[in-house]
C-alpha cells in the first residue's frame, strides 16, 4: 500500500514525507515559526484599556518570547551544542574587534535610536517611549534588541562559520525577522559590509550615548553560546533587570530573600539589587512581589558579584577603559565568563541609573507594568491577559512578601465508615510543620467529608465579610456518594472518591498556605483536635442547607438591585477579568472532560481489539504469526493501560485543577461581591444619615428643642457609622485587591506545577509506549 | 510473494497503477495506467477512465468465468465511502457562524486532509486489484480484464437494475443454504477438509478483530478531534501550551491514520481475501456435490440401463471439474497462506516502527516543552 501511495497524484500528501518533514520541525528549528505566532497571539491577547502600561507589558511579554523560543533550538540538539562552541566564539572574539572601531564611530543619533526600535516587533513600546522621551530608557531597549539580534547572529556564527551572506539568511531564520530588518537598516549609517558586522551596528549608535551599556551587553550576547543551557536566561534577563530594577528594591534590603534559582540568572539579578542601594534614587520603590513567581524557593547566591559591583560601581565613569575591558572578555569568551560578565553588566546599569537620577519617577512607571507583565506572563502561561493588575502594584507592596510557611498538609486514606445510607468516608489529615503555633512537629486526625465543609463554613463567615478569598472546598455529590455507599468496589466508585480526596487535599493547602485563614483557630483545630463536634448545617437537604439557599437567591437578587458605581477602574476590569476567565475555565473543563471520556472510550475499545488479536493468533496456523499475534495483543493491552493511565492523568492533572479555580473563582467573585455589600452599606448609612439631617433642620425650622436633641444624637451616631462604614469600604477593598492578587500568583504557581507535572507524566507514558512496541518488533521480525 | 503492501509487480511485463483520481460528486474517476510490453496489447503505454463501478464489474465477471472457479479471485474494492468527511464539512458549514475565522480555517483544512486520506485510501484499493490481478497467471491474460486496460472508451458499464439486484441477492440466498446442504458431504481430501475449518474459524475471528479494530481507530481518531478541539481552545485562550498541544494532535492523528492504514487496513483486506477463499472452497465443494450427484445420476442409469453414456460422461466431467478445481484451489490456497503471512509480517512491523518513530517524536517534543516550560515559568 506504501508503495502505491507514494505514486498517487500530487494533491495527497504522503503521510511518510510530511512526517519527516514535521520531525525535522521539531528536532530543528521550528522556533521560528512559533515566534510569530506567540508574537502575534500576545499581541491581542490584553485588553488595552490604559495606554501607557498595558503596552509596556505587552512589549515585555513579546520581548521575554523570541528568546525563550531560540533557547529552544539549543537544547533539542545538545549534541550540536558543543560544537558550535567553538566557531561562536572564534566569531565572537571577531566582532568585539569590530566593536572597537564602532565606538569610535559617532555617527548615529538619537534619532537613529528611535527609528530603529520602530522596526520592533513590538511597536507600541516605542509609542510609550516616545511619548516619555528618556534618551537612556531608549537606549536600554535598544540595548536589548541588539542583544537579541547578536543573539540570533551570534547563533548563525556558530552553525555556519561566518560567511556572510549564508549568515544573514540563516539569521532571519533563527531570529525574528523584524530585528533583523533593524540592525540593517541602522547599518546604512555605518559602512560596515554586510553579515555578522551588521548586527553591530545598533550597538555601535548606541555608544554615543552610553557606551556601557552596550558594553555590557555585548559581552552577554557573546557567551550565549558556551552557555546554551543558560542562554534563555541571559536573553530573558535584559528586560527583567531592566524592568524590575525599581520595584526590586526594597526586596533588596533582606538579604535573605533570594529571589532565582539559577544560578547565572541570580548573579546579574543580585548585583543589580546592590546597585540599587548604592545608586542615588529618589523614590521609594515599593516592593513588587510579582518578582517572586519566577523563582519560588532558592539556593543563597554568591555574594562576590554583588560586592565587584559596588566596587565597579564608584568608578563608573564611562570611559574607554570600560570599552578595553569589554573587549577583553570578548576575546576571552571561551572561559566560563560569569565573573566578568557580571560586574561589566553591574557598571553598565549604574552608568545608566547615574545618567538619569531625575528620570527615575518616570521609569519607575513604565517600569513596574512592565515587570509585571513579564513575570506574570512568565510564569502564568494560562492565565489571562494581566495588563489591568499593572498599575495597582505600586500600591500593594509589603503584605506581598513570599507568604509560604512551613507547612504541609496532606489528605489520605479514605476510608468507608459505616453500611448503607448512613456510611461516609473518613480521610486521614496529616499535618507536618515547624510552625511554633502547633503544638506537636506532625500530626494526623480523622475528619469526614462535611467536616471540611463545616471549616468552610466558619472560614467564610468569619473571613468572607472581610473581603478575603476563602478558598471552596469540593461540592458535595449525592451522585457522587450514593455510588459509594452502595457500590462496592466499582471502579467510578474509586475514581469519585480519589477525585475528591485530592480536592480536599488541595483544598486544605490552599487554607492552610493563606497567612491570614491559617491563623485562625478553627483551622488550628481541625489540623490538630482529635474530635471535633459534628458539623451539622453542610448537609444538602437539612433545614440549614434550606436556609443558606435561600440566603443565597437573596444575596442574588440584592446583587442585582445594587447598582454600584465602581469608583475604581481596577476592581471593575478584574471583575470582568475573573468573568471571562471562568467562562474560560468552564469551557477549557468541558473539553477536557470530553478528552478523558473519549480516552475512556479508546481504551476499552483497545481492549476488545487486544482480546480479538489474541483469538486471530490462536486461529493462525502459522506458528510465528501466531505468536506475533498474541504478542500483538499484549502491547495492545498495555497500550489498554496506557491510555487509562493517560485519561486518569488527563483528569487529575488537568480537569481537577480547572474545576478547583472555577470554585476559586466562584469566591473571587464572592469577595467583589463582599466588596459590594460594604459599600452598599456605607451608602446606606449615608442616605440615612441624610434623611436623619433634613429630620433635624425640619425640627429646627420646626422650632421642636427636645426631638432636636434627639436628632442630633442620631446624626451623631449615624455620622458615626458613616466613616465606620467608609473605613469598612477600603478596608475590604484594600483586602480583595490584596487577595486578588495573591490569588493570581497562587494561580500562576498551581498551573506552572500541573503543566510541568503533567508533561512529566506525559513524557513517561511516551517512554512507555516506545518501551512496548520496541519489545514487539522483533517478535514481528521473526514471523517467517 | 504477493502483499497486500508489497509491491504486487514482480512481473514487467504488465504495469498498471492509478496516478490520478478525480471526484466529481458521488462518482470517483480513476486514471488507470497501463505499461506492458506484452504483445496482446496494442499500444506499450496507455490510459483509461474508469470508474468504481467497471472494477465491480471486472470482479463480478471474473467470478462468474467458469475456467477461474479454482481461483481466489482477488476481493472487489469497497465502495468509495466520503461520507464521514463530508458529513463533517457539512456540519462544519452550519458552525461556521459560531466560529471565530482562524477556528473555521483550521478545521478547514483538518477536514481537507482527512477528506484526501480517505480519497488516497480509495485509489489504493482500486488500485491494488488491478495489482493483483496483473500478477495473477491466469487472471492478467484474462480478456475482460484486458479490455477493462486498454478501450480507451467509457466502458459504461449496465448499472445493475432491480432485477439483477434482486437477482444477486437471491443467489447469495441460494448459495449460502446450498453451503448448508452441501456442508453435509464427506470431504474427500484432508487438506481441503483442514483449510475449510481454518478458514472458517479465521474468518470470523478476523471479522471480528476487523470490528474492534475499527472502532479502536475511530475513537483513537475521535480522540484526536477532541485534542483538535482543546487546541484550538488553547490557542485562543491561552497561547503557550497551545503548540506542544497542535503537535501532539498531529502525532496523535497520525498515530491512529497509521495504525488505521499497516492494521486495520490490513485485517480489513485479508477479511475480504479470506471471503475470496472461501468462495473458492465453496465453489470446489459445489464440484464435489455435482460430481456425487452425478454418480448418483450415473447408478441410477445404470440401474435404469437408460442414457448410460450421457451420465458417465456428465460424471467424467463433474470429476475432471473437480480434480482441476482441487488443484488449482490446493494451489491458491497454498500462496494464499504465504502471502497472508508475509503481508501480516510486513504490515505489522511496519506499524511497530511507526509506533516507535511517533512515540519518540513526541517524546522529544514534550521533553522540550517540559524544558521550556521550566525555564520561561522559571
Amino acid at each position: 500500500m506504501a508503495t502505491s501511495s507514494e505514486r498517487s497524484p500530487p494533491p495527497f500528501p504522503d503521510s511518510e514525507d510530511q512526517y519527516v518533514l514535521d520531525s525535522e520541525e521539531v528536532g530543528g528549528r521550528d522556533c521560528d515559526e512559533e515566534d510569530g505566532e506567540d508574537l502575534f497571539m500576545s499581541a491581542i491577547e490584553p485588553p488595552l484599556t490604559d495606554t501607557t502600561l498595558p503596552t509596556a507589558s505587552q512589549t515585555s511579554d513579546d520581548l521575554l518570547k523570541p528568546p525563550s523560543d531560540i533557547m529552544n533550538n539549543p537544547l533539542n540538539e545538545p549534541a550540536s551544542g558543543q560544537t558550535q562552541n567553538k566557531p561562536a566564539s572564534a566569531a565572537v572574539s571577531e566582532h568585539s574587534d569590530d566593536f572597537i572601531d564602532l565606538t569610535n564611530n559617532v555617527v548615529a543619533t538619537l534619532k537613529d535610536a528611535t527609528e530603529i526600535s520602530l522596526d520592533e516587533p513590538s511597536d507600541d513600546f516605542v509609542d510609550l517611549l516616545g511619548s516619555e522621551t528618556e534618551p537612556p530608557r531608549e537606549e536600554v531597549v535598544l540595548a536589548d534588541v541588539s542583544v537579541e539580534a547578536v543573539m540570533g547572529k551570534s547563533e548563525v556564527a556558530g552553525s555556519d562559520t561566518d560567511s556572510p551572506g549564508d549568515g544573514k539568511q540563516e539569521a532571519k531564520e533563527s531570529s525574528p525577522v523584524p530585528i533583523i530588518d533593524l540592525s540593517e537598516s541602522s547599518s546604512s549609517n555605518t559602512q560596515q559590509p554586510p553579515g555578522t558586522d551588521k548586527v553591530f551596528d545598533p550597538l555601535a549608535d548606541l555608544l554615543n550615548d552610553s557606551p556601557l551599556i552596550t558594553d555590557a551587553k555585548n559581552p552577554r550576547s557573546t557567551t550565549t553560546d558556551p552557555f546554551i543551557d543558560e542562554g534563555s536566561d541571559l536573553f530573558s534577563e535584559p528586560w527583567q533587570t531592566k524592568s524590575a530594577k525599581q520595584p526590586q528594591k526594597s526586596l533588596f534590603g533582606e538579604p535573605d530573600e533570594d529571589l532565582f534559582g539559577e544560578p547565572l540568572h541570580t548573579i546579574s539579578k543580585k548585583t543589580l539589587n546592590k546597585e540599587q542601594k548604592n545608586k542615588p534614587v529618589t523614590t521609594k520603590a515599593a516592593a513588587d512581589d510579582t518578582i517572586n513567581i519566577t523563582g519560588p524557593l532558592q539556593e543563597s547566591k554568591p555574594v562576590e558579584p554583588a560586592d565587584l559591583f559596588s566596587e565597579e560601581a564608584v568608578a563608573s565613569a564611562p570611559s574607554i577603559s570600560n570599552t578595553s575591558k569589554a573587549s577583553a572578555v570578548n576575546a576571552k569568551t571561551n572561559g566560563v565568563l560569569s565573573e566578568e560578565d557580571t560586574d561589566i553588566f553591574a557598571e553598565a546599569t549604574v552608568e545608566l541609573s547615574l545618567d538619569s537620577p531625575r528620570t527615575e519617577r518616570k521609569k519607575e512607571v513604565i517600569d513596574k507594568p512592565s515587570a509585571t507583565a513579564l513575570s506574570l506572563s512568565a510564569a502564568a502561561s494560562l492565565t489571562m491577559p494581566q495588563a489591568a493588575a499593572l498599575e495597582e502594584l505600586e500600591e500593594v507592596e509589603e503584605e506581598e512578601q513570599e507568604d509560604k510557611f512551613d507547612i504541609y498538609v496532606s489528605v489520605k486514606d479514605p476510608e468507608k465508615i459505616g453500611d448503607g445510607m448512613n456510611a461516609y468516608m473518613a480521610y486521614k489529615v496529616s499535618t507536618q510543620t515547624t510552625l511554633a503555633m502547633f503544638r506537636n512537629k506532625t500530626f494526623t486526625v480523622r475528619r469526614r467529608f462535611s467536616d471540611f465543609l463545616g471549616l468552610y463554613e466558619k472560614l467564610s463567615e468569619k473571613h468572607g465579610p472581610n473581603g478575603f478569598i476563602v478558598p471552596p472546598p469540593p461540592e458535595k455529590s449525592i451522585l457522587g456518594m450514593t455510588k459509594v455507599k452502595v457500590g462496592k468496589d466499582d471502579s467510578s466508585a474509586a475514581d469519585f472518591v480519589e477525585r475528591r480526596r485530592g480536592a480536599l487535599e488541595r483544598y486544605l493547602q490552599r487554607v492552610v498556605n493563606h497567612p491570614s485563614l491559617l491563623q485562625d483557630p478553627d483551622v488550628r483545630e481541625f489540623l490538630e483536635r482529635e474530635e471535633l463536634p459534628r458539623a451539622v448545617s453542610t448537609q444538602a437537604l437539612s433545614g440549614a442547607g434550606f436556609l443558606k439557599m435561600i440566603n443565597k437567591a437573596t444575596d442574588a437578587v440584592s446583587k442585582m438591585t445594587i447598582k454600584m458605581n465602581e469608583s475604581d477602574v481596577w476592581f471593575e476590569e478584574k471583575l470582568q477579568e475573573v468573568e471571562s476567565a471562568d467562562q474560560h475555565f468552564r469551557k477549557l473543563h468541558t473539553l477536557v472532560e470530553s478528552l478523558v471520556i473519549h480516552r475512556k472510550e479508546l481504551s476499552l475499545n483497545t481492549a476488545s481489539f487486544a482480546k480479538s488479536a489474541a483469538m486471530l493468533g490462536s486461529a493462525e496456523d502459522n506458528t510465528a504469526l501466531s505468536r506475533a499475534l498474541s504478542q500483538l495483543a499484549e502491547v495492545e493491552d498495555k497500550m489498554e493501560q496506557l491510555h487509562q493511565d493517560q485519561a486518569a492523568n488527563d483528569t487529575f492533572s488537568f480537569a481537577e485543577l480547572i474545576a478547583d479555580f472555577i470554585r476559586l473563582l466562584g469566591a473571587v467573585r464572592g469577595s467583589f461581591d463582599q466588596r459590594m455589600k460594604a459599600w452598599q452599606r456605607w451608602q446606606d448609612a449615608q442616605a440615612m444619615l441624610q434623611k436623619k439631617r433634613e429630620t433635624e433642620a425640619k425640627l429646627l425650622w420646626a422650632n421642636k428643642p427636645d426631638k432636636l436633641q434627639l436628632a442630633k444624637e442620631e446624626i451623631a451616631e449615624w455620622e458615626a457609622k458613616v466613616t465606620q462604614y467608609e473605613r469598612d469600604f477600603e478596608r475590604v477593598s484594600a483586602t480583595v485587591r490584596k487577595e486578588v492578587i495573591r490569588f493570581e500568583k497562587e494561580k500562576a504557581k498551581h498551573f506552572k506545577r500541573q503543566i510541568v507535572k503533567y508533561l512529566e507524566s506525559l513524557l513517561q507514558s511516551q517512554q512507555q509506549l516506545i518501551k512496548y512496541w520496541e519489545a514487539f518488533l522483533p517478535e514481528a521480525k521473526a514471523i517467517a | 510473494m504477493r502483499s497486500v503492501s508489497v509491491d504486487l509487480n514482480n512481473d514487467a511485463s504488465l504495469l498498471i497503477d492509478i496516478p490520478d483520481a478525480l471526484c466529481e460528486r458521488d462518482k470517483v474517476k480513476f486514471t488507470v495506467h497501463t505499461k506492458t510490453t506484452l504483445s496482446t496489447f496494442q499500444k506499450p503505454e496507455f490510459s483509461v477512465p474508469r470508474q468504481h463501478e467497471d472494477f465491480i464489474w471486472l470482479h463480478d465477471t471474473l467470478v462468474e468465468t467458469e475456467d477461474y472457479a479454482g481461483l481466489i479471485i482477488p476481493p472487489a474494492p469497497p465502495k468509495p465511502d466520503f461520507e464521514s468527511p463530508r458529513e463533517k464539512m457539512h456540519k462544519l458549514g452550519e458552525g461556521e457562524a459560531t466560529m471565530t475565522k482562524e477556528e473555521y480555517a483550521k478545521m478547514k483544512q483538518e477536514l481537507e486532509a482527512e477528506y484526501l486520506a480517505v480519497f488516497k485510501k480509495t485509489v489504493q484499493v482500486h488500485e491494488i486489484f488491478l495489482q493483483r490481478l496483473s500478477s495473477h497467471p491466469m487472471l492478467s491474460k484474462d480478456r475482460n480484464f484486458q479490455i477493462f486496460l486498454e478501450y480507451d472508451q467509457d466502458l459504461s458499464v449496465r448499472r445493475k437494475n432491480a432485477k439483477e439486484m434482486f437477482g444477486g441477492f437471491f443467489k447469495n440466498m441460494v448459495k449460502s443454504a446450498d453451503e448448508v446442504l452441501i456442508s453435509g458431504i464427506k470431504e474427500v481430501d484432508d487438506f481441503f477438509e483442514q483449510e475449510k475449518t481454518f478458514l472458517l474459524d479465521y474468518y470470523s475471528k478476523i471479522k471480528d478483530s476487523t470490528a474492534k479494530a475499527e472502532k479502536m481507530t475511530r475513537s483513537h481518531k475521535s480522540t484526536t478531534w477532541n485534542f483538535f478541539y482543546l487546541f484550538i481552545f488553547l490557542t485562543l485562550k491561552l497561547g503557550k501550551l497551545s503548540d506542544l498541544f497542535e503537535k501532539l494532535r498531529k502525532v496523535e492523528g497520525r498515530v491512529a491514520s497509521d495504525q488505521e492504514l499497516k492494521l486495520t487496513e490490513l485485517l480489513r483486506y485479508y477479511m475480504r481475501d479470506i471471503q475470496a477463499a472461501k468462495d473458492l472452497l465453496y465453489r470446489r465443494a459445489r464440484a464435489l456435490a455435482d460430481y456425487e450427484n452425478s454418480n448418483k445420476a450415473l447408478d441410477k442409469a445404470r440401474l435404469k440401463s437408460k442414457d448410460i453414456p450421457q451420465a458417465e460422461e456428465h460424471q467424467q466431467q463433474c470429476l475432471h471439474k473437480f480434480d482441476k478445481l482441487s488443484e488449482s484451489g490446493k494451489r491458491e490456497l497454498t500462496g494464499f497462506k504465504g502471502r497472508r503471512v508475509v503481508a501480516f509480517r510486513k504490515n505489522l512491523i511496519e506499524m511497530a516502527e511507526l509506533e516507535i518513530k511517533h512515540a519518540k517524536v513526541s517524546n522529544i517534543m514534550t521533553g522540550s516543552h517540559a524544558e521550556r516550560t521550566h525555564t520561561l515559568l522559571d
